[in-house]
């Protein structure tokens, strides 16, 4: 039986990948992929909880994390496409108007 | 022993995919290891006898959302994206922060202990059978965010054609 932790240590890994991919990638597509990479890893976690906790409610959230997921990657890709015509760059570092 | 070897095999698949995800130049590519990141991570949720949840990764992620990106990515000039640096000039700081991060977590993750288990054992599951289960829990108890779901999905249609709207211009 594997326990319940080895889970959570690989959700953890994978999980600060993402965040490594989204702090230092230039390309925004790939930012985005990074942040699939997190719901991903979030979501192995909760499947592990619910299977080792014998509870459903861990597989409910994932699948509420599934649909937020879609709906976010339909809204920034197209905020992408909104971007790209604009500036015709797709890396974030050149996007300063705002001077934040 | 098979079942720690079977982990063994998913997880390390799982890390060096995503490891590979984030650091090609080739953005096609990472998509395709992407791909099989999610085949795996499916492979997983079908090891915890999820057997829904790794339908639905496949479905949604694998069908829809990452054929969503590969559509994006004809946008790109490729030839011109292989050419630039991947990573800003600051990713030593981002690695430093992440394995801050990482080492901060797995050292909290060892003293974790669970509660209680619920009433949704192998037996009930298996007497119920599984989406049923699911399904029953999503319908009743958890129909309020069902439905505000349903919203965010709508809020994200119309949001995605305003946005990607080719805006007229008037002369």
């Amino acid at each position: 039986m594997v326990p319940l932790n080895w889970y959570l240590m690989l959700s953890a890994v994978v999980f600060m990948i993402g965040v490594f991919g989204f702090l230092t990638r230039r390309n925004i597509i790939i930012m985005f992929m990074s942040i699939e990479l997190l719901l991903n890893a979030v979501n192995i976690s909760l499947v592990a909880f619910s299977h080792y906790l014998q509870d459903m409610r861990g597989q409910i959230l994932a699948v509420f994390i599934i649909t937020v997921a879609a709906a976010e990657a339909a809204i920034g890709l197209a905020i992408i496409i909104a971007l790209f015509r604009n500036k015709d760059t797709v890396h974030a570092d050149e996007m300063s108007e705002m001077k934040g | 022993m098979l079942s720690e070897l079977f982990f063994g095999y998913y997880a390390s698949a799982i890390v060096i995919f995503s490891l590979l995800v984030v650091t090609r130049s080739n953005p096609v590519h990472s998509v395709m290891w992407m791909l099989l990141l999610f085949f795996h991570i499916a492979g997983l949720y079908l090891f915890l006898n999820a057997e829904f949840v790794a339908a639905i990764q496949i479905i949604v992620y694998a069908g829809a959302i990452l054929v969503l990106f590969l559509f994006i990515l004809l946008f790109l000039n490729l030839r011109e994206e292989l050419k630039v640096k991947r990573f800003i000039g600051a990713w030593p700081a981002g690695l430093f922060v992440t394995t801050a991060l990482l080492v901060i977590v797995l050292s909290v993750v060892r003293s974790f202990v669970p509660g209680p288990a619920g009433k949704y054992s192998i037996e009930f599951i298996k007497q119920e059978t599984h989406t049923k289960a699911l399904g029953k829990l999503l319908y009743t108890d958890y129909l309020f965010p069902f439905e505000i779901a349903s919203l965010v999905l709508l809020v994200a249609i119309i949001g995605a054609i305003v946005l990607a709207k080719r805006k007229t211009r008037s002369k």
